[in-house]
C-alpha cells in the first residue's frame, strides 16, 4: 500500500513538471489553447496507432499521437495562413473535427476492442502503477513513470539547450528571426515537445486535465515573478504542490486523483491570484484606497499651503469647513483629517489645522510635479 | 417544405432529432457569429466544460436529474467561469488564452471529483458523464425541441433588442465606449446568451464538440459576406444544415455517433466554403490572380515588343 501511495505521487509529480515546463513557453507565447487542441486532435492518432499494435502502451501510440499533435499545429497554422480564419477560429475548428474522426472510428471499429474513450479523455492516475516495466521477470516499476521521466528529462534537455534561442524567440520572434535564430524551428521544436508530452501524460491524467498541468502552474508564477529562470523553477514547484496536495486530497475523499489535482491547481491559481505582493487582488484593492487618500492628504496640504500666511488662513483651516472649501462630504474630510494627523502631515490646534514641515514638502513637491 | 417532405420518409423519433439538431445548430450558429467576430471562438469550449460542476451540484443539493435543474447548474457554473475568465484578463497580465486554459481544464476537474463523489454514493452511473462529454442527441424528445426553441428564440431575440449596441462592441469597443455604453455590461449580456446557448447544445453534441457548433457555422457564413445581419442569418442556416445532414448520416448506418457526425458536416462547410465563396474564397483568389498575370504579361509584351518593331 505504502509502495502504492508512493508510486502515484512519483508519476504524479514526474507529469505535473514534465507538463510545466514546456507549459511556461506555451503561456509566455499565448499558445495555451495549442495544448488544449493538441489534447484533443491526438485522439484519431492513437486510434490508428491502436488498430496496428493492438495495445495501448506501446511506443508507436506515443509516436502516433505525437504526429497527429504536429500535424495539428500545421493545420491551424496553415488555415491561419489563408487570412481567411482568425488564429482562436482555426483552432476551435481543427480540434473537434479531427477529434470527431477519432470517435466515430472508435464507435464504428472498435467496439469489440479495448478502447475506452473515457480512459483517453479522463485518464486514471490510480490505475498506472499496475502497468509495470518488466525486463526478464525483473520488475522496475510503473511504466508510466519511465515514459513522463524520458518526457521530463527530453523537455528540461531542450530547454538547457536552447534556452537562449527560446527567451528571444518568445519574447521577440522578429528580433529572433533577424539574428538568423529560426523561431519556426524553435517553434516546432517545442509543439513537438508539448504533442509528446500530452500523449505521456494523457493515460495518467486525460486530455483535459493535462491542459491544467500545462497551463496552471505556469500562470500561477506568471503572477509571482518577472525573471524566466525563476518562473521556470516556480512553475516545476507549484506543479509539484498541486500533484502532492490532490493525491492526497482524492485519496482522503475518494475522488478522482486526477480531478483533485486540478483543483488544488485551481485553489491555488485563486489564492495566488488574491494575495501575491504588488499584483493580487487584496494588493491592487488596497493600493487604490491608499492611492485615495494619498490624493486627499495631498489636496489638503496644497490647500492649507495656499492660504499659508494670508488673513483668510484661519477660515481656510478650519476642521468643520473644510468640506466647504474642498466640496469634501463632512465624514469623507473627517476621515481625511485623521488621515493626514496619523501621517503627521498636519497638526491640530483646537480645531485648526496647521501644516507640519512634513507637510509642506508634500504639498510642494506635488505643485512642482 | 422540403427539408419536412424528406424527413416525412423516416420515422418520427429520427424526424424530432433531426428537428432538435436543426434548431440546435440554427441557435449556435447566430450566437457563435458574435464569438468568433470578437476573437473569442474558444470561450464555448470553456464554458461548455466549466459546466460540468454545476450539473454535479445542482444534482447534489437538490437529488433530482430533473434536465431543467440540471440545465440551470450548468449555466450558472458556465457563467461563474465566464466571470473568472474576465477578472482574470482584466486584472492580471496573463492573457486570455490562459485565463481560458486554466478555467475550462481545472473547473472540469473539480466537476470529475464531483462527479466521482456522486458515483461512490451509487447514485449516479458512469452514463451521466458520456452523455455531458459527448451528448445524446439521439435520446431528443420533443420537450427538448420545445426548450431549445423558446430559449434559443428569446436569446437571438436578445440580440435583435440590442443589435446596434452589440454591432458597435464587436467591431469597435472603444468607440461604444466612448460613446458612453457600458461596454462591460453588453459583454456580460454576450456572453450569457452564449451560455444559453452552450447549454442548450451541452444535450445533443456534448462539451468537447460544442466549441464547432459555435465556431463552424459562424466561420463558413464570414467567407460569403461582409454584412453582419447576413452573416448571422447564414450561419443559422449552416448550423441547421449540419443539424440535419449529420442526423440523417448517422442514422443511415449502424455505430456512427450523431455528436461528430454533425460536427464533421459543419467542418465539410467550412472547407466548401474556404475554398469556393465568391470574392473571399481560396478558389476565386486564385483565378483572380491569375487573370491578373494574364493581365500584367500581355501588358508588359506590349512594352517590349514596340520598342524592337521601332528599333528595326
Amino acid at each position: 500500500m505504502l509502495q502504492g501511495h508512493l508510486d502515484i505521487q512519483l508519476i504524479a509529480i514526474v507529469t505535473a513538471v514534465a507538463c510545466s515546463l514546456p507549459g511556461v513557453f506555451l503561456v509566455l507565447r499565448r499558445m495555451t489553447l495549442m495544448s488544449d487542441a493538441i489534447s484533443h486532435a491526438i485522439l484519431p492518432g492513437i486510434v490508428l496507432a491502436f488498430f496496428l499494435t493492438e495495445s495501448l502502451s506501446s511506443p508507436l501510440l506515443i509516436l502516433a499521437a505525437a504526429g497527429t499533435g504536429v500535424l495539428t499545429v500545421v493545420f491551424v497554422e496553415l488555415l491561419q495562413r489563408t487570412k481567411l480564419i482568425k488564429e482562436d477560429a482555426a483552432i476551435g475548428l481543427t480540434f473537434p473535427a479531427l477529434f470527431s474522426i477519432g470517435v466515430i472510428l472508435i464507435s464504428r471499429f472498435a467496439g469489440n476492442v479495448h478502447l475506452d474513450i473515457d480512459a483517453v479523455l479522463l485518464g486514471e492516475l490510480a490505475y498506472a502503477p499496475l502497468n509495470r516495466l518488466k525486463i526478464a521477470d525483473y520488475d522496475l516499476g510503473p511504466a508510466s513513470l519511465y515514459v513522463m521521466g524520458v518526457m521530463l528529462v527530453l523537455n528540461l534537455t531542450f530547454i538547457l539547450l536552447f534556452y537562449k534561442e527560446l527567451k528571444l524567440a518568445t519574447f521577440d520572434a522578429s528580433l529572433a528571426a533577424t539574428l538568423g535564430f529560426a523561431p519556426a524551428l524553435i517553434h516546432y521544436g517545442l509543439m513537438t515537445l508539448v504533442s509528446m508530452t500530452t500523449v505521456g501524460a494523457f493515460d495518467a491524467v486525460g486530455s483535459i486535465l493535462v491542459v491544467a498541468l500545462i497551463a496552471g502552474p505556469p500562470a500561477t508564477a506568471y503572477l509571482m515573478t518577472d525573471s524566466l529562470t525563476r518562473m521556470l523553477i516556480l512553475s516545476a514547484i507549484i506543479g509539484s504542490v498541486n500533484a502532492v496536495a490532490g493525491y492526497w486530497v482524492a485519496y482522503l475523499f475518494d475522488v478522482s486523483i486526477a480531478g483533485a489535482i486540478a483543483t488544488m491547481t485551481l485553489l491555488i491559481f485563486v489564492l495566488v491570484f488574491l494575495v501575491v505582493p504588488n499584483r493580487g487582488v487584496i494588493a491592487i484593492a488596497r493600493r487604490h484606497a491608499r492611492q485615495k487618500w494619498e490624493f486627499a492628504q495631498t489636496m489638503l496640504v496644497i490647500h492649507l499651503l495656499n492660504h499659508e500666511g494670508l488673513p483668510e488662513a484661519e477660515a481656510e483651516s478650519e476642521i468643520a469647513h473644510l468640506h466647504e472649501h474642498l466640496r469634501w462630504d463632512p465624514a469623507f474630510a473627517n476621515q481625511v483629517v485623521r488621515y493626514a494627523l496619523n501621517n503627521q502631515c498636519v497638526s491640530q490646534d483646537e480645531t485648526l489645522l496647521i501644516l507640519t514641515d512634513r507637510g509642506r514638502a508634500i504639498a510642494q513637491q506635488a505643485l512642482v510635479q | 417544405m422540403e427539408i419536412i417532405n424528406i424527413l416525412n420518409h423516416f420515422d418520427y423519433t429520427l424526424m424530432i432529432v433531426a428537428i432538435g439538431a436543426a434548431l440546435l445548430g440554427a441557435v449556435s450558429g447566430s450566437l457563435g457569429t458574435y464569438a468568433v467576430l470578437r476573437r473569442q471562438s474558444l470561450l464555448g469550449d470553456a464554458i461548455s466544460h466549466a459546466a460540468l460542476p454545476g450539473i454535479a451540484i445542482a444534482f447534489l443539493l437538490t437529488g433530482s436529474k430533473t434536465p431543467l435543474i440540471l440545465v440551470l447548474g450548468a449555466a450558472i457554473a458556465g457563467w461563474l467561469g465566464t466571470l473568472l475568465i474576465m477578472s482574470i484578463v482584466r486584472m492580471t497580465r496573463i492573457k486570455y488564452d490562459s485565463a481560458l486554459g486554466i478555467v475550462l481544464s481545472t473547473f472540469f476537474g473539480f466537476g470529475l471529483v464531483l462527479h466521482t463523489l456522486i458515483q461512490r454514493t451509487g447514485n449516479a452511473n458512469q452514463a451521466g458523464l458520456d452523455t455531458f462529454l459527448f451528448g445524446q442527441a439521439a435520446t431528443m424528445l420533443k420537450r427538448d425541441i420545445l426548450t431549445i426553441g423558446i430559449l434559443g428564440g428569446i436569446a437571438i431575440i436578445i440580440t435583435f433588442i440590442f443589435w446596434k449596441e452589440l454591432k458597435l462592441l464587436v467591431f469597435d469597443e472603444g468607440f461604444a465606449a466612448s460613446l458612453g455604453f457600458s461596454t462591460r455590461a453588453l459583454d456580460i449580456l454576450l456572453t450569457s446568451l452564449l451560455v444559453i446557448a452552450i447549454v442548450l447544445g451541452l444535450q445533443a453534441v456534448g462539451a468537447v464538440l460544442m466549441s464547432a457548433m459555435l465556431v463552424a457555422p459562424a466561420v463558413a457564413a464570414r467567407q460569403w459576406t461582409d454584412r453582419l445581419s447576413l452573416m448571422m442569418f447564414l450561419a443559422a442556416c449552416f448550423g441547421a444544415l449540419a443539424g440535419v445532414s449529420g442526423t440523417i448520416i448517422s442514422s443511415s448506418a449502424s455505430r456512427i455517433p450523431t455528436g461528430p457526425t454533425i460536427v464533421l458536416c459543419a467542418t465539410v462547410i467550412v472547407g466548401f466554403s474556404i475554398l469556393f465563396a465568391a470574392n473571399r474564397g481560396l478558389l476565386w483568389d486564385w483565378t483572380r490572380q491569375q487573370r491578373n498575370r494574364r493581365g500584367l504579361k500581355t501588358a508588359a509584351g506590349g512594352l517590349f515588343k514596340e520598342p524592337q518593331q521601332g528599333g528595326d
